[in-house]
């Protein structure tokens, strides 16, 4: 991920003042798992606990739909994104979406 | 010979108690390296207001995160299930979300701690079903929990 765009999840940036709103931008990503590792979580179900798989995966994807939305805000000429949102939805059997949305910003330094 | 077909017939069930054993064993140890890093990572507070109360000289802030994915095991259902037909606490399944959400939380925190950041707000919570559970309702469940926050680091 670049890090020239500024993300928090609160409605303000803290320490500095924001001079311009954008509008919503947002991002999204669906993965499917594949099959080798869907057998390899049958294997863990035996045992429970957490998949390790799984998690990189769904990180993976986040940091994609992070990146969209970047790219997103990027277009706008924003700096930063304010009250940024993680969600999560399956939307069939073996694939989950990933959606992350927030605020695009101009935001300068104070005083 | 009889005794072979009743082992035949008997092994996926030993084979999910043992697996099932292990399990809780794993939990156990879980358990306790989530209280092990806890303590360390202590220092760091997190607090669900938007703005922090304490006065604390903001020189960068950023957001992190936190995920686990986990997912139950054979017995578990098993418990789970009997559960259902006479109701009540289902046990098993509220220490697997307790951990895997305080395994969350920590992850969010480490990725605080790793940009030195004294305090984390607005922290949000998220559990989602996904994989088979959400469309079948015996299927085996599968949980994510994402914990996301802004990090503040204070100019000290």
């Amino acid at each position: 991920m670049d890090k020239d765009i500024y993300l928090t999840n609160v409605e303000t940036i803290p320490g500095k003042t924001i001079d311009k709103y954008l509008g919503l931008v947002q991002g999204n990503s669906i993965r499917a798992k594949h099959i080798g590792r869907d057998i390899m979580a049958g294997l863990k179900n035996l045992v429970g606990g957490e998949l390790k798989g799984y998690t990189e995966l769904l990180s993976d994807a986040r940091d994609e739909a992070t990146q969209r939305m970047i790219d997103d805000a990027k277009k706008m000429g924003a700096n930063g994104i304010v009250n940024v949102r993680f969600a999560t939805s399956s939307v069939m059997q073996g694939a989950a979406e990933l959606f992350v949305y927030g605020t695009a910003v101009i935001y300068g330094e104070t005083e | 010979m009889i005794g072979l077909y009743l082992l035949i017939f008997l092994s996926p069930f030993i084979l999910v108690l043992f697996c099932g054993l292990i399990g809780i064993f794993l939990e156990y140890l879980h358990k306790k390296s989530i209280l092990k890093r806890e303590k360390l990572l202590e220092t760091i507070k997190t607090t669900n207001l938007k703005r922090d109360h304490s006065n604390l000289e903001i020189e960068d802030s950023c957001l992190c995160r936190g995920s686990t994915t986990v997912a139950s095991d054979y017995l578990k259902l098993f418990f789970a299930s009997l559960r259902t037909i006479f109701g009540g606490q289902v046990r098993s399944y509220e220490i697997l979300l307790e951990r895997a959400r305080r395994e969350a939380i920590l992850r969010m925190k480490a990725e605080a701690a790793a940009k030195k950041a004294d305090m984390i707000i607005n922290v949000r919570i998220q559990t989602s079903t996904i994989g088979n559970a959400s469309s079948n309702k015996n299927a085996n469940p599968m949980v994510e929990v994402i914990a996301y926050g802004t990090a503040l680091i204070s100019s000290k």
